[in-house]
């Protein structure tokens, strides 16, 4: 009996959508299933059906042979599988083994939680999980706090593991972890579901791959080394996915951005940029190549007036916005692309037009006098949904139930389409699928033909690469290296610290 | 063979599973179709209490009917104190949409009551003064005294990030104490905690004044205070809901981070904003001086200001929805006075809130009871 894992001709409807039909999926045992496809595809869908979550409309689930029917994820955890979602179910004042024993049958009464303490650590040991089981949830990084999920997983004998794009919360050294961890997972007997819409790691973990688009499935068990990334795209896709963006030459115009000396701090008070000076012409595209974490979240935060800077000077156009409100660069023309979509680039209750005229709606014709021409947001913000392809019922739709792509273009429509002299695009692709990323970077590429000053705020260095026309290097909140090229290891070298001892060695 | 896991664990199984779902859309007739559910629920489960204590459901909701809305003269009554209820719902609904949350409707009702007695008691306008001088100057008065009194949280939140739930709760007790100084001591009349009945001039005008024309409207209570309440409800919804003040306020409410980013100033919000819903409570107390007292004494509100707290939740910080909730409470609170035991329309008020509050769940989620499969 070789398949672990059997679903047969699942179907799965939401009102309004249908997120899988007729779909199967074989799990083997010892394998690392990839299941790729865009947004919306439905491959969470259809894992949460496995892991006891959703009830499927039809089909049948068969683990070992024998047909199931599970009425919630506990009953699917008895059978040995488990699902760790995008966002995790962690209790953030709790330590990790309390984390870990949440909603077991044990301990019976008193707590011993020092006994579980040393049971956690054997495990984690077991699997290569470095964690330390009394530190309390709000203290752990990103990563550490996936590795919690899958001991608690582990923990709970759990056979078929399922991870929901794992690597979306990760940085790229985390990520290489993960794929450690998953390799000895797989050593020890157990079978994983890969969850990804990102092609070169689906290629570099997967023993196979599923692929799925709009709800169906359009290549089963497919061997990676048989398949080219062109290929897999198209299968997710359903056409030819250009790699190659065509970018004319041009030449930079006046010095739309200029940062001297810029310094700021971190969320924590502590130093995350240190002297900064940068300049952006019209017409050009700058590059901010960095480890996460190394202050190019705060340079693009102070550039339009979201943090205050402890020193140095910024001027748009020639003119200062150092710590301004933040009013003051919108006025200026300044757009910004976020970071992060759901907590600061929308509004998750209000409807996709109050969206879409945050930065407009004290101009004619929205503003009439003192009031809201909700006619002509209404309008607007139909114009723009047509325009950038935002796909919801209706514009009043609230913004909490667009998918990630579809907010992401909610957010395009309304920086893009107000001319923005500077664009401050920050992580503008990340968690997109393959086809959505290829829009928004056609769309830069746009601005930069119009004439505008785009500082490219970026974690993929292939992103970096092709929009760029200039590329520096930010390392511990300052500028390391100016108008570098584009090779991915002199960059990688620069962004990890590598060019400092290397420029010690040389004084030396 | 044993497919489902469990059943060797629990042997009796029942055959049918709730299933659920999160909603995509929550259509509009859905709203108004679970609430009109939740009611009728709550309704049925405070008959069963009824029945239980030994009454007659059926005769207490008819008398409860009648009692508030049964003819002209009750239903009037049952306007009357709806009034106080449509300004306190108002300001909390208009500071709770932006997450403020006001808990200090109740003291700035009563520093409006304050307010709006300086202006006659100490003299800011003359005895003899017109009446349309007279009640302008303690609108003016009233507003100002409640605005004040938000403004001091607003301050302290803006500027220091002192909580607002604390500060605004224990206002409420500096504000009972200041109009207690006044009515025990500087103005009291005679001895009596109260002060002296206002002169005519001071009285918003009721439909029983018009009797002498109309004799249909003797007797009836209903003052100027209504309107003026139907008013400002009516104002501050088309604030939040019309104006570009009001989708600044709604787009503090749901995402600050969104609104910082979009160029709004947080700060000067919160203080305007807890000062227009002091202003809209200190209304109602002058309203109620003014159209009911006619004079500042301690016992003026049963707590307006708290159940303006439910009452903006009832009508899901809707200012129109705060009119009709508000009328259905005076009701409520007027038929109280004709029950016994009169906790019996309180105790419904706590079902209905319970329900509603309950109800939501049915717009978020897709709740279906589903056979369990074999």
């Amino acid at each position: 009996m070789d398949n672990l894992v059997e679903m047969r001709g699942i179907t799965k409807r939401f009102p309004g959508v249908i997120a899988n039909e007729d779909v199967d999926f074989e799990l083997r045992h010892g394998e690392i299933h990839a299941l790729l496809g865009e947004n919306g595809a439905g491959k969470s869908t259809l894992m949460t059906v496995l892991a006891g979550l959703y009830r499927p409309e039809a089909g049948t689930i068969l683990v070992r042979g024998n047909p199931v029917g599970f009425n919630s994820p506990r009953d699917a955890i008895d059978l040995g599988i488990g699902m760790i979602h995008q966002h995790f179910t962690l209790i953030e004042s709790q330590t990790v083994t309390e984390n870990i024993l949440l909603g077991l049958d044990e301990p019976r009464f008193l707590m011993r939680l020092s006994h579980y303490d040393k049971q956690m650590a054997k495990i984690g040991e077991q699997y290569g999980l470095q964690v330390t089981p009394d530190v309390k949830i709000w203290q752990l990084s990103v990563g550490e706090q996936q590795r919690v999920e899958i001991l608690k997983m582990l923990y709970r004998g759990v056979e078929v593991l399922i991870m929901d794009e794992p690597t979306s919360v990760l940085a790229p050294q985390e990520i290489e972890e993960l794929f450690k961890t998953l390799r000895s997972m797989v050593e020890e007997g157990k079978s994983i579901v890969f969850i990804s819409h990102k092609l070169n790691e689906v290629m570099t973990i997967a023993d196979r791959i599923t692929v799925l688009r709009q709800g169906r499935v359009t290549a089963a068990g497919i061997d990676p080394a048989s398949t080219s990334k062109a290929e897999l795209a198209n299968l997710m896709v359903g056409r030819k996915v250009l790699f190659e963006l065509e970018k004319t030459q041009r030449e930079p115009g006046k010095v739309v951005l200029e940062l001297q000396g810029v310094s700021a701090d971190n969320d924590k008070r502590l130093p995350a940029m240190r002297g900064i000076d940068l300049k952006v012409r019209s017409g050009e595209i700058v590059g901010v190549a960095g480890v996460a974490g190394n202050g190019q979240s705060e340079l693009g935060e102070v550039i339009t007036g979201l943090r205050t800077c402890t020193g140095g000077r910024i001027l748009v156009n020639g003119k200062e916005v150092t710590n301004r409100h933040a009013r003051t660069s919108i006025d200026l023309g300044v757009a910004h692309i976020p970071e992060d979509r759901t907590h600061v680039g929308t509004a998750p209750n209000l409807s996709i037009t109050d969206n879409v005229i945050m930065k407009k709606y004290r101009e004619p014709p929205i503003a009439r006098g003192t009031s809201l021409d909700r006619g002509a947001a209404q309008e607007m913000a139909q114009g723009l949904k047509s325009e950038y392809t935002i796909l919801a019922p209706s514009v009043e739709t609230p913004a909490r139930n667009l998918s990630g792509g579809n907010l992401q273009r909610v957010i395009l429509a309304r920086e893009l389409s107000s001319e923005p002299s500077l664009l401050i695009a920050m992580q503008p692709t990340r968690g997109l699928d393959v086809g959505a990323i290829e829009g928004v970077q056609q769309l830069l590429l746009e601005q930069r033909e119009q004439g505008a000053a785009i500082l490219l705020i970026s974690e993929e260095l292939e992103e970096i690469f092709t929009l760029s026309d200039r590329i520096v290097v930010i390392y511990e909140g300052e500028i390391v290296a100016d108008g570098v090229e584009p090779d991915a290891e002199k960059v990688g070298l620069l962004m990890t610290g590598g060019s400092r001892s290397s420029s010690k060695e040389r004084a030396a | 063979m044993t497919a489902t896991p469990s059943s060797a664990r629990r042997s009796f199984r029942f055959p049918l599973v709730l299933q659920i779902e999160p909603r995509m859309d929550s259509p509009r007739w859905l709203a108004l179709l679970v609430s009109v559910v939740a009611v009728l629920l709550a309704l049925v489960m405070g008959a069963v209490v009824l029945a239980l204590v030994g009454g007659n459901p059926f005769r207490a909701y008819a008398h409860i009917a009648g009692a508030a809305f049964g003819s002209l003269g009750v239903f009037s009554d049952t306007l009357v104190k709806a009034t106080p209820l449509i300004f306190t719902g108002t300001a909390c609904a208009v500071a709770f949409k932006m997450k403020l949350w006001n808990i200090g409707a109740e003291g700035q009702f009563f520093m409006g009551a304050l307010g709006a007695s300086i202006v006659i008691l100490a003299g800011v306008v003359s005895e003899d003064a017109s009446r349309l001088v007279t009640l302008a100057a303690m609108v003016v008065g009233g507003a100002l005294f409640g605005a004040a009194w938000g403004f001091i949280p607003g301050i302290l939140k803006a500027r220091l990030r002192v909580n607002e739930i604390i500060t605004t709760l224990m206002l409420n007790y500096i504000s009972f104490a200041l109009v207690n100084y006044f009515i025990f001591g500087v103005w009291s009349e005679g001895g009596f905690q109260m002060t002296r009945t206002f002169q005519r001039a001071a009285w918003l005008p009721r439909i029983s004044d018009l009797a002498d024309q109309f004799p249909i409207m003797r007797g009836l209570t209903t003052h100027a205070g209504f309107i003026l309440a139907v008013g400002v409800a009516i104002i501050a919804w088309y604030i939040l809901f019309r104006s570009l003040w009001g989708y600044e306020i709604r787009l503090i409410g749901d995402n600050p981070r969104a609104a910082k980013y979009a160029g709004i100033k947080i700060t000067r919000n919160t203080v305007l904003i807890l000062m227009l819903s002091g202003g809209i409570a200190g209304l109602g107390g002058m309203s109620e001086i003014a159209g009911v007292i006619h004079r500042l004494q301690g016992s003026i509100s049963p707590g307006y200001g708290f159940t303006g707290i439910i009452i903006a939740w009832l009508a899901k910080l809707n200012p129109l929805l705060v009119i009709p909730v508000s009328i259905l409470f005076g009701g409520l609170i007027l038929a109280g006075r004709e029950i016994q035991p009169s906790g019996i329309p309180r105790l419904i008020q706590g079902i209905i809130l319970f329900m509603l509050i309950a109800s939501e769940v049915f717009l978020r989620y897709h709740i279906r009871l589903v056979r369990r499969p074999a």
